[in-house]
């Protein structure tokens, strides 16, 4: 029986009241506020995020296939699930790939991780949706679209829910589009895309396997339906004959808004968290066709440890303080920085055990964490006597910090960190997801996966610390 | 081990302005700097046997050999983060007192003005490209890593740290060739703008051109040349293995580099006493927090207490001991390769009693302590010289 392990699901602590750019531009206003990574995420960050979450209280070595879903994986020549498995520390001989440039990817790479485990060539696989599209300025849709990502982890055994049927089909439309040089997301006039697109399609998947399966609308206990939009949803929702505010799934439209590939996984896991034993679940997926799908909630449901998914992420947010910050991050508007030229290839590679997969040398002979690894260790002079240690999921405290306005980055000041693991270890870091009026030193912090810089076309990513999330 | 106490002798010096010297290459301020070293010790360039090059910017001993057209003589470019002035003159001390030359020119300078943007740059200390690791950090926003660390353990106050700028901005305006030849009040340091919290503007030194210059020979060949010759009495180096930034075992609240340097120039030039016995130091304050840190890593007084002394005028032009009497890095300027020996140039003078301008003439200065550390905290090098009146 193949189904759901594990979930977990990230939105990034940065939300953005809709009226501003409205404010700015005009036209029709959507309202609430929607997600927006900060200045140093992107897909491949969010990705590691939701993983993270996913993987709590799972060993790791397990995983033997680690699908990425996007459609703005910042890479278009070059895999970025390699990337994303590095940072999740997953072993070396399992399959990666990224599934990319529909929106429904993340269902498409669903299907994928169901065949393989149903054929028996894996037991586990991860698949990890993300998604950070932009609309362009002025439009709804840069109102609309929200940054974020989800993450589902299938096996055959212990499963939380089983996934009893499926139904996909695909369909090719221009509704939503972009080429390969695009920033902005391209559209064809909404009330055609809405009705011969989304409505049209997701609902064939829905009545086909509901069809097939012979059941009817009022056996599920939740319908986790992608939303065009807020109106589109529920229109969706009365057209199969749901009631919308008993049986569907929250859209998480008003304050997170529509994450494209992520968007269905990230509402599944919303649905999950509440979830209960023998609960009967409909996952629809919208984009270039329709994927549907039967999940049925077992009794492993109550195992399953807490962890980060929406509810944890909705409560946990900055409000970012104006339009053009948003802007900023997107890259949109360019102000003058400094970079100085470190991208290195050559070094990145060699220091990939620590720069990604944030392993430390533990010494063997003074049992003190080398952060970075070193050959011979800073405490105790011992050579080449260290195990590799991860120390990605370890929090710590701010054992003294700066404010630093002199450094290049698009949201001044870096703050730079000196962190002293609880666990032991120290880790020099900037911290990120901060409200400056609130860093003090001995404040508690984690480790998080971000983008650093980017010259040569070479993206850099690593791990900064911050305010633990939530806390 | 041999003692070096008195062995060499300094029988000339020369001093660039310093300042943002755009109309100048590096070239011209060797020149400038050089120029006056050879005037003040009446030899020329003929007479030189052998020299170091100071810089950080430049590679080879063709940085000297260029602008000064020496003559195939042997010449070493040295390169040791912000102690490279210093490093020229250790590596001078020790060439002749081998007595493989007899007369031999040192010179420290920088060019750092056209990069085009202010700062220094934000690379690693030890040097190579890293995409990650410590990236994006400028030399305030480390220093002030440690500034937030020693207020949480000592209680000091931004208060202390302005107090240190505004002493070294009053020497600093009175001395004709410092970059920064301005005054100003304690309102004034602690309203400045912020350059890496807690440091503001005032507590950051000025990124500056220039060059300074030596001559030296042994001590008994001194008097050749002049009477009023210094000699160095110790020289230390302390290169830290750059671990505090990632050890547990740092506290960030003290120069652990400073301090094994200390002890090293102390041991060689007997000192005991330094608050008794030095009248003059001329430390590395790249940013207040390193001047106050100083006053207790070379024993003028004891952890955590520099803010008693700070409030009490113990280092000011006409305190106990003068620290940073001719302005200090924070004012004078910080061409990184010069630094060095600039302070020695200080120092120089001030025992020669040739400070330029008399309100800011020290009486009876016998002995001075010249000091750097560069890189940052936690990955520092130190080197320290004392200097002073022969036989002191």
């Amino acid at each position: 029986m193949v189904g759901i392990v594990s979930y977990g699901a990230y939105i990034p602590i940065y939300r953005l009241s809709r009226d501003m750019p409205w404010l700015t531009w005009g036209g029709l206003p959507v309202g609430g506020e929607r997600s927006v990574a900060n200045f140093d995420e992107d897909s491949i960050t969010m990705a590691v995020e939701a993983g993270n979450s996913c993987l709590q209280g799972f060993n790791r070595d397990e995983v033997d296939a680690l699908f990425l879903a996007s459609t703005t994986t910042p890479y278009k020549e070059k895999q970025c699930a390699g990337i994303v498995a590095e940072a999740l520390d997953l072993k070396r001989n399992i399959r990666t790939a990224d599934f990319t440039n529909s929106l429904r990817s993340a269902t498409i790479a669903m299907r994928a991780a169901m065949d393989a485990i149903a054929a028996g060539s894996a037991k586990k696989v991860l698949v990890v949706a993300a998604d950070c599209r932009m609309g362009q300025p002025s439009t709804e849709y840069e109102q609309a679209f929200g940054d974020g990502s989800a993450a589902i982890l299938l096996g055959s055994t212990d499963v939380i829910a089983s996934i009893d049927g499926c139904h996909t089909h695909y369909n090719d439309i221009m509704d939503l589009w972009r080429l390969d040089n695009d920033t902005f997301v391209r559209f064809w006039e909404d009330r055609f895309v809405v009705e011969n697109g989304y409505l049209a399609n997701t609902a064939e998947a829905v009545k086909a396997i509901m069809n097939e399966q012979g059941l009817k609308p009022a056996d599920f206990t939740k319908a986790v339906l992608y939303a065009f939009d807020n109106r589109r949803h529920q229109q969706l929702a009365k057209n199969l004959g749901f009631d919308y505010k008993a049986q569907v799934q929250d859209n998480i439209f008003s304050n997170v808004g529509n994450t494209g590939s992520a968007y269905a996984l990230m509402m599944l896991a919303g649905a999950l968290e509440e979830a209960k034993d023998g609960d009967k679940m409909l996952l629809a997926n919208y984009g270039d066709g329709a994927d549907a799908f039967i999940i049925t909630i077992t009794k492993s449901i109550k195992k399953l440890k807490a962890r980060r998914g929406i509810k944890y992420h909705l409560e946990s947010k900055l409000p970012l303080a104006s339009y053009d910050k948003y802007l900023r991050y997107r890259g949109i508007l360019q102000g003058y920085t400094f970079w100085e030229n470190q991208s290195a290839a050559t070094v990145s590679w060699r220091d990939r055990r620590w720069n990604l997969n944030c392993r430390g040398g533990k010494c063997l002979v003074c049992g003190n964490i080398n952060f970075p690894p070193q050959r011979i260790c800073m405490y105790c002079q011992s050579k080449d006597q260290f195990e590799e240690i991860r120390l990605a999921d370890r929090r710590g405290k701010l054992f003294t910090y700066s404010k630093d306005n002199l450094g290049p980055s698009l949201d001044s000041p870096i703050i730079l960190c000196i962190i002293d693991f609880d666990e032991g270890g120290r880790f020099y870091a900037q911290m990120t997801d901060r409200d400056l009026d609130k860093v003090e030193y001995e404040m508690p912090v984690e480790l998080t996966f971000r983008w650093m810089h980017s010259e040569r076309g070479i993206r850099n990513y690593y791990w900064k610390c911050r305010p633990l999330r939530g806390a | 081990m041999e003692s070096i106490k008195d062995k060499v002798a300094i029988i000339g010096m020369g001093c660039s302005k310093f300042g943002e010297r755009w109309d100048c290459s590096a070239w011209d301020l060797v020149v400038e700097a050089t120029s006056e070293a050879f005037e003040d010790a009446g030899v020329g360039p003929k007479d030189i046997q052998a020299a170091w090059s100071g810089t950080l910017g430049f590679a080879g001993g063709q940085s000297l050999a260029y602008p000064l057209k020496l003559d195939y003589i042997p010449i070493v470019r040295v390169e040791n983060l912000c102690g490279t002035g210093l490093e020229t003159i250790r590596g001078a001390t020790y060439a002749l007192i081998s007595k493989a030359y007899d007369l031999v020119l040192c010179v420290g300078f920088e060019k750092t003005k056209d990069r085009g943007v202010g700062g220094l740059g934000s690379g690693e200390p030890m040097g190579g490209i890293h995409p990650v690791f410590g990236i994006q950090a400028t030399p305030p926003g480390r220093y002030a890593l440690a500034a937030t660390r020693y207020f949480a353990q000592y209680g000091a106050e931004k208060k202390h740290l302005a107090m240190i700028s505004v002493k070294s901005h009053h020497n600093g305006a009175r001395n004709p060739k410092a970059h920064l030849r301005r005054e100003i009040t304690l309102d004034q340091a602690l309203n400045a703008p912020i350059i890496a919290w807690p440091l503001g503007l005032y507590d950051c030194c000025g990124v500056t051109d220039g060059a300074a210059a030596a001559i030296l020979c042994r001590a008994e060949d001194a008097k050749k040349f002049r009477k009023d010759y210094i000699t160095v009495k110790g020289l230390g180096n302390a290169a830290g293995p750059g671990c505090g930034k990632m050890m547990t075992t740092y506290d960030w609240a003290h120069w652990e580099e400073t301090y094994r340097a200390t002890l090293q120039t102390y041991q060689q030039a007997g000192i005991k006493n330094p608050r008794k016995e030095i009248d003059i130091v001329e430390c590395h304050d790249c940013f207040s927090i390193a001047e106050l840190m100083c006053y207790e890593a070379m024993g003028f007084c004891e952890r955590g207490k520099a803010k008693y002394d700070i409030e009490a005028g113990t280092f000011a032009l006409d305190g106990e001991v003068a620290f940073n009497a001719g302005g200090g890095l924070k004012s004078f300027g910080h061409p990184v390769g010069a630094s060095g020996v600039r302070e020695v140039y200080e120092i120089y003078k001030q025992i020669q009693g040739k400070a330029q301008e008399p309100s800011r003439q020290i009486k009876n200065v016998q002995l001075g302590i010249a000091h750097n550390q560069g890189g940052h905290p936690g990955t520092f090098m130190c080197s320290m010289g004392i200097f002073g009146v022969p036989g002191r």
